[in-house]
């Protein structure tokens, strides 16, 4: 009787292996917690040691314009001026995304509305081979094709926001044209019947309905593709010209928050002051990518159908 | 302008707009490829770099790279697979999952070099585990993460809730409905998206640079031993992958034949990504018909 009763009553291998699969599943979902936690943690407490360790004044960096860590300026304190990376970074990603947009719009409607065929069997695989394509792998062309090019037609040395520019339209084209693909797709299809329906001819329904349905998806898409411009590191620095001055014209070498951290970590000794300052522009990225991520889901929530 | 002339201007604009794209691609893509298909040869592939004279190759390289990519998914693997199978079979509607979904987004849109300089300060300077392979495989884990296991739950979240139920009603606990039931109908899926991160794995370069370093010393493919320096699978030696090589040529610029080299390197990796990409289609379809009745 005992025997039976116990085995009723205490907890069955099924039970133990339910509890030992939910324990690990869940430690999996919070080591990446941590990890995220941690990344902040770390980069933060680097980054603000500028201001609290070598106290340096905020608003002299987030405004100086002369970048030059090692080396005082005229009050004194060493030269930090953060100024010129942040635009450069700024002018880069935002110019990419102007040009980027229309292609991509255009690419998508083009892919989704006007020939399925077509997109689907040829623009569809490519745009998705590019989308892996391996950052340095754009940075090697702009610096065979690109700069060369702009050299010859501008003068200079080829290297500036430009040449940047153009390396990551390029780059960020097959991210945004797929993503706005996707969004297209997702129109509902009586959307386009109902549009025809009425007497609009194609353009009107892909203008006034369509698109129009489609707004917050792409908003979404162009935003992504920004975020991926802003923080691209390697190809942005191998055509930039990496001179931390601030861009008088779109030509002259300049340098962007990425830039100056991939070529500055290495050459500076952990936990100096030159070093802190680099850290707080690897904490300016971390807060952009934050700031992206927060305006892409305002767009998500304004964007719900209702 | 009537309704009629300007839908004929903007298909005609449309039309101009993608044929331009697909130029631009096109030429991308040919570039790369006849730029550097031209280079690779057999001793491209396997001899080692030089650093001041031409005619080295990138077979160490190449070498990290895979090596490297293994040790990611090793590592990266079962994470993703036990995060998407709580945030999809166990996780609740409630303000815990959705601080952990946010948590993961955030990942996953971080620049790739601030994930790499925090795998530089916490395994390479803190854990003292300097410019390593394994410093390397654990910076890209956290890049490679997030992605994995969206990808993973989006698998499982494609498997009917009727499979649950059958599991249920015959009496499985939930795990063993996942592990039985669930993830095998779900592993055509992940497959296919574990090859795709594969290649964007292979070709990351921005987060290795201080973690995995930017040399290759020689190895000794002789010497299978993990634990000696001029070993290939040894974990603790600095590893420059194909993808930090091509940024590291054409940067430093002390190399002869640096265009060379990294349009044959380019082209691997393109090709590398293609193979990836064809492989995860291929794979997806072959696994689908073998372990489902789908004919």
């Amino acid at each position: 009787m005992d025997e039976i009763r116990e085995s009723l009553l205490k907890t069955s291998i099924a039970t133990k292996k339910e509890r030992i699969g939910k324990t690990l599943s869940i430690s999996a979902l919070l080591l990446i917690a941590i990890v995220v936690v941690s990344i902040f943690y770390f980069v933060a407490s680097k980054g603000l040691a500028t201001f609290f360790v070598d106290k340096i004044n905020f608003w002299d960096f987030m405004t100086g314009k002369t970048w030059n860590p090692s080396v005082n300026g005229a009050n004194g304190k060493p030269e930090t001026g953060a100024l010129p990376m942040i635009v450069g970074s700024f002018l880069i990603t935002v110019l990419s995304a102007i040009i980027a947009t229309p292609f991509a719009i255009g690419t998508a409607v083009f892919m989704t509305e006007i020939s399925p065929k077509y997109g689907a069997k040829i623009l569809q695989p490519v745009t998705e081979l590019l989308v892996g394509i391996p950052s340095v792998v754009y940075g090697f062309i702009g610096l065979t094709v690109v700069v060369p090019f702009i050299r010859n037609i501008f003068g200079g040395s080829g290297f500036g926001i430009l040449s940047g520019t153009i390396v990551l339209f390029v780059m960020i084209l097959p991210t945004v044209t797929s993503m706005t693909v996707d969004t297209l797709r997702s129109v509902p299809q009586y959307y386009r019947e109902s549009a025809l329906a009425i007497g609009a001819t194609r353009w009107q329904a892909i203008y006034k309905v369509i698109l129009r349905a489609a707004t917050p998806g792409i908003l979404t898409a162009v935003v992504f593709g920004m975020a991926r411009a802003f923080g691209e590191a390697l190809a942005v620095q191998m055509v930039v010209g990496n001179a931390a001055i601030m861009p008088g014209n779109l030509i002259s070498p300049a340098a962007t928050l990425t830039s100056v951290l991939t070529m500055g970590i290495g050459n500076t000794v952990m936990g100096s002051m030159q070093n802190d300052v680099l850290w707080t522009l690897a904490l300016i990225l971390l807060l952009m990518s934050l700031v992206f991520n927060i305006i892409i889901r305002l767009i998500g929530k304004k964007g719900e159908l209702k | 302008m009537s309704a009629k002339t300007s839908n004929k201007v903007a298909t005609i604009v449309l039309y101009t707009i993608a044929s331009l794209v697909i130029l631009l691609l096109a030429a991308l893509l040919g570039f790369i490829l006849i730029d550097g298909v031209p280079h690779l040869s057999w001793h491209f592939l396997t001899s080692p770099a030089k650093a001041f004279q031409a005619g080295g190759g990138i077979g160490v390289q190449l070498f990290n790279s895979f090596y490297l990519l293994i040790l990611t998914m090793v590592i990266s693997l079962p994470i993703a697979l036990g995060a998407g199978i709580y945030l999809n079979e166990y996780a609740k509607q409630n303000w815990f999952t959705a601080v952990i979904r946010t948590a993961i987004e955030i990942l996953s849109s971080l620049p790739s070099v601030v994930v790499g300089l925090f795998g530089f300060l916490l395994f390479v300077v803190q854990f003292k585990l300097g410019f390593s392979v394994l410093s390397g495989a654990i910076a890209l884990t956290l890049f490679n993460l997030p992605l994995l296991t969206r990808s993973v739950e989006g698998s499982l979240k494609s498997i009917p809730d009727l499979q649950r139920e059958a599991g249920a009603a015959l009496g499985l606990s939930k795990w063993e409905t996942v592990g039985h039931v669930i993830l095998p109908a779900a592993v055509p899926s992940i497959v296919t998206g574990v090859v795709l991160s594969a290649g964007r794995v292979f070709g990351e370069a921005a987060a290795l640079i201080y973690t995995a370093g930017q040399s290759a010393p020689a190895l000794n493919f002789g010497n299978w031993n993990p634990f000696d320096i001029t070993s290939p699978l040894n974990p603790l030696r600095p590893a420059e992958t194909l993808a930090v090589h091509i940024w590291k040529i054409n940067s430093e610029g002390i190399m002869p034949d640096a265009a060379a080299v990294s349009a044959g390197a380019s082209a691997v990796l393109v090709i590398a990504v293609l193979i990836f990409n064809l492989l995860a289609r291929w794979l997806g379809k072959v696994l689908f018909k073998r372990l489902t009745a789908a004919r």
